[in-house]
């Protein structure tokens, strides 16, 4: 078994440190050792974005990162999107909308999603078929989610004026 | 989004209710966007450790001897499992609820006994301290084989000289015994009429051969296992899974132990569409926390969910049918071979009863060849077998209407399904939505809308599923503040949690928010049959009415204790309990709820059922497509979904249904394929190469559900969960025709398909 590293990182705000073999995915560290089992693996190959995660300002397939590489970065997961008790806006029209059936997708697309809305107040449907084309849904066909995130988009507008 | 002109997701609503109808938040909606929500994988617990299992690299081969000890000489390694460690199971049968098989092929997928019979078919299972460890180990693991040469499609299996997959298998030919072994388990026929005289009395014959491919259900989540020995000698697992009551009666089975002996706490489920009935990988991690004492966690890869789980079978079809000059169907013949994959059960038997299911037709011959073939051994895809049947049937009838100058949906109509129409397998049609859906879809604005442009063109299909009913059990206790806690036993995979206590909610007078449904482990229901077949919010959805019922009819009795009056004089409407003695004697559900501790102890409803008024379910599509004349790539430009639902019990989860059952269709009607090498290696096992849909493909799914009560329901719910993947690949041909003027015979019609089909046009 090789020797472990020592990874001190920012994970949701919080001043993580972990141990980990330099053969493990960010993915696996989150998961297996720290314990936010938020991001899914549904393929570990970077083609399903169940395991989309922030990374330094970008959202990444956490999958696809080795966990030493988390060293000295900021790292935000699903588990810090809600503030709180408070769903984020994109979270309730997810629910509102039926956007999610068995839900294991649900977390890398509202990552995702809220990357896009973080970046752009009223993006197109066009545009937000491209930003979540490295997400995979089985189940919805993704009709119901592209209404979402359009519907949170206005109700995040509307919040602000 | 632009605005569309028109409504996109319309419900032709005949009935109101006050919960059932209305779109409420589901209940593990918060649990699932906040990623909280636990599923397989998820789970853990003190002194886990985890398991790989060594898969085949050939196709075909005989196991000659398996070698363990460098891999369980490797540090960290606490112990080695193969098919050795099971009882041979001889010649037993079992009926786990998916029909009467032989037990040796269960084990035999399993862990592989004396051959492999597919790329990926499980060998050994290796427990170690850590996954990447257990996976060094696996590959240590030395295996001699004997290669043998693989089958890969229904047609090279069925050749006299074709290699045996069961060399001793000799399967039904007709309802008897085959005089000799060979790859095909089972030939069944239905015949309805004199077939000679229907086609004799056609002005118009048309025959087509076609052929399918491999597709696989494509779930998200890959299988998973926990599973612990406990000291008292109970097998406990945790895993997601379609069906709890199925692995644990399996694991129960293969394992050789009673059912009471195993608990299966049933995980969230990152969905199934029929792929995670099977059981694959609960006994060998139940052999492997045997060997060590510890709980042994296994997950599949993406690469593993490809080659050794699933995938629904290929399949080889011949469809012919016979019509008068002014529209009417006289006669129709099909021939469907379908792929088992190693071991017997292709969904040739469901496919059969579909394949002529939306017509009226007065003679039919149908044959049905069940076809082992060295491919994993397939499983359930969301109406398995009558998608690649509707493919054939519905092509076929639209070059009938193409050459008979009829309006497609006109002539549908003419030859429909209707009460009392009989089908080929025998049953006669109780109240069925085919008109109706064929009606809603000629009159919506799709249909209606000039299509313009060049290599523009639009399809229509249609498709039934018979949905089934099957057993379930709830229970339904009653809290002193008036809400209930519901518990059942169908994993929730598509927001039936919301359906089944809404059902309830409704019964009851309460919100549906004051229902709060869990599902539950195996210990804690009673028996419940597999999410599947779209039974769950039409047979749960049923045990949960009558447990509401049961529930109604004790607080009945309370309130009549209270005021000392006859149950028959007690009403309960709306949420209240009336007194019919001319009083205003009145109290709310709250109200007596409130009491139940000082009139008798607690109210607890529970139901068990099994359902026989099942509501087979209709669905049909309207799409246009634009066919690119240099690549062949099929751009999407417009889609609508139609679909019976008897009743939406929640519209939005409906429409959900019809939404992912077409596009899963349009992926296997456009793109996906298990693109095999001459030696049975699947090429494409990654969702790179294997290439689902993603957004970016896509338009709007419009939906329009139609519905037409179920008499077997109380709320006239039908199942919904699976005729909507079945018209799409049908539709989508029919619209690629009308836009680039070629008939596809294939699945899946990808750039190079078409491509090939407009070069060979030209050539003619």
């Amino acid at each position: 078994m090789p020797a472990k590293s020592h990874v001190q990182t920012t994970i949701n705000g919080e001043s993580i440190e972990f141990l980990c073999e330099p053969r493990q995915s960010l993915l696996e560290c989150l998961r297996d050792i720290v314990g936010l089992t938020g991001s899914k693996e549904g393929c570990n190959d970077g083609n399903c974005g169940a395991c989309t995660v922030v990374l330094d300002g970008r959202i990444v397939p956490s999958c696809l990162v080795l966990g030493v590489e988390a060293e000295g970065q900021q790292i935000t997961t699903i588990e810090a999107v809600a503030a709180g008790s408070h769903l984020h806006p994109i979270q309730q029209a997810f629910l509102e909308d039926a956007a999610l059936q068995c839900g294991i997708c649900t977390p890398g697309f509202i990552v995702a999603a809220k990357a896009l809305l973080d970046k752009e107040s009223n993006p197109s449907e066009e545009r937000i078929r491209l930003w979540l084309a490295n997400n995979l849904c089985r189940c919805t066909g993704y009709d119901k989610i592209i209404r979402a995130v359009r519907h949170a988009a206005t109700k995040m507008q509307q919040e602000q004026t | 989004m632009s605005q569309p002109d028109y409504e996109p997701n319309v419900v032709l609503s005949t009935t109101e209710f006050d919960v059932v109808g209305t779109r409420p938040i589901r209940h593990d909606g918060a649990d699932k966007v906040t990623g909280r929500a636990l599923y397989g994988a998820d789970f853990t617990m003190a002194g886990l450790i985890h398991g790989a299992i060594l898969r085949s690299p050939h196709a075909h081969a005989r196991i000659k001897s398996i070698d363990t000890s460098k891999a369980e000489a490797l540090a960290g390694v606490k112990a080695v499992v193969t098919a050795q460690d099971l009882a041979d199971p001889g010649d037993q049968t079992v009926d786990l609820g998916e029909g009467v098989t032989r037990l040796a092929y269960i084990l035999a997928n399993v862990l592989a006994r004396d051959k492999v019979l597919y790329k990926g078919h499980a060998i050994a299972g290796v427990a170690a301290t850590s996954l990447h460890v257990a996976e060094e180990a696996a590959q240590l693991i030395e295996v001699d084989y004997e290669l043998l040469s693989p089958v890969l499609t229904a047609p090279a299996a069925m050749e006299a000289d074709a290699p045996l997959l069961h060399e001793n298998m000799k399967g039904k030919e007709l309802g008897e015994e085959a005089d000799r072994p060979s790859n095909v388990a089972d030939h069944f026929r239905h015949s309805l009429g004199d077939i000679d005289k229907g086609f004799a009395e056609a002005d118009l014959v048309v025959e087509r051969e076609y052929n399918t491919a491999s597709v696989h259900q494509g779930y998200i989540e890959p299988h998973n296992a926990t599973v612990l020995w406990n000291n008292d000698g109970r097998v406990l697992i945790w895993c997601s899974t379609q069906g709890s009551f199925v692995v644990r009666d399996t694991t129960a089975c293969i394992l050789g132990i009673p059912q009471s002996q195993v608990k299966v706490t049933p995980m969230e489920i990152g969905g199934g569409f029929g792929g995670k009935i099977p059981v694959y990988l609960e006994p060998v991690a139940a052999l492997l926390s045997k060997k060590t004492g510890k709980p042994v966690k296994i997950l599949m890869s993406r690469q593993d969910v490809f080659e050794s789980s699933g995938p629904t079978p290929g399949s080889h079809m011949k469809v012919k049918m016979g019509v008068t000059n002014d529209g009417k169907i006289t006669a129709a013949q099909a021939y469907l071979a379908y792929e088992a994959g190693a071991y017997p059960g292709a969904m040739v038997v469901p496919g059969a009863m579909c394949v002529f299911a939306a017509y009226d037709i007065e003679n039919v011959v149908v044959d049905g060849y069940d076809v082992v073939v060295n491919k994993p051994s397939t499983a359930a895809y969301r109406a398995p077998g009558a998608t690649n049947a509707a493919f054939a049937t519905e092509t076929v009838v639209d070059e009938i209407i193409e050459k008979l100058g009829i309006d497609p949906l006109e002539f549908r109509l003419k030859n429909a399904a209707k009460e009392g129409t009989r089908r080929a397998d025998g049953p006669k049609y109780p109240r069925i939505g085919c008109v109706e859906v064929l009606e809603a879809m000629k009159n919506h604005p799709h249909y209606k809308a000039p299509i313009e442009g060049p290599n523009r063109g639009r399809g229509v299909s249609i498709g039934f599923w018979f949905n089934v009913g099957m057993q379930s059990s709830c229970n339904i206790s009653v809290n002193a503040n008036g809400t209930v806690n519901l518990v059942e036993g169908s994993t929730d995979i598509g927001g039936t949690r919301a359906a089944v206590a809404m059902q309830a909610a409704e019964v009851l007078g309460l919100a549906a928010e004051d229902v709060q449904p869990t599902v539950v482990d195996t210990d804690s229901v009673g028996y419940t049959a597999v999410t599947g077949g779209s039974r769950v919010a039409f047979a749960t959805g049923l045990a949960a009415y009558e447990a509401a019922q049961d529930v109604k009819r004790q607080m009945i009795e309370r309130a009549a204790r209270i005021w000392e009056a006859d149950a028959e004089n007690i009403e309960f409407r709306k949420g209240v309990f009336h007194h019919n003695n001319g009083s205003s004697d009145q109290m709310t559900f709250s109200e007596l709820a409130e009491q139940l501790g000082s009139t008798g102890g607690p109210v607890i409803g529970r139901a068990a059922v099994n359902p026989p008024g099942v509501g087979g379910s209709f669905a049909g599509v309207i799409t246009d497509v634009e066919v690119d004349p240099e690549t062949g790539k099929v751009t999407i430009l417009r889609f609508t979904s139609v679909q019976d639902a008897g009743k939406a019990i929640h519209p939005s989860y409906v429409e959900g249904q019809m939404q992912g059952g077409s596009v899963q269709g349009i992926g296997w009607a456009l793109n996906e394929e298990y693109f095999m090498s001459d030696d049975g290696v699947m090429e494409n096992s990654s969702w790179l190469d294997y290439r689902m849909p993603t957004s970016l493909d896509l338009p709007m799914i419009d939906t329009v559900i139609v519905e037409v009560p179920n008499p077997g329901h109380p709320f006239g719910a039908r199942g919904v969960g699976e005729a909507s993947i079945i018209p799409p690949p049908a539709a989508l041909a029919n619209a690629i025709y009308r836009a680039a003027g070629v008939r596809m015979n294939r699945l899946p019609m990808n750039p190079g398909a078409v491509m090939q089909a407009v070069w060979d046009e030209q050539d003619n």
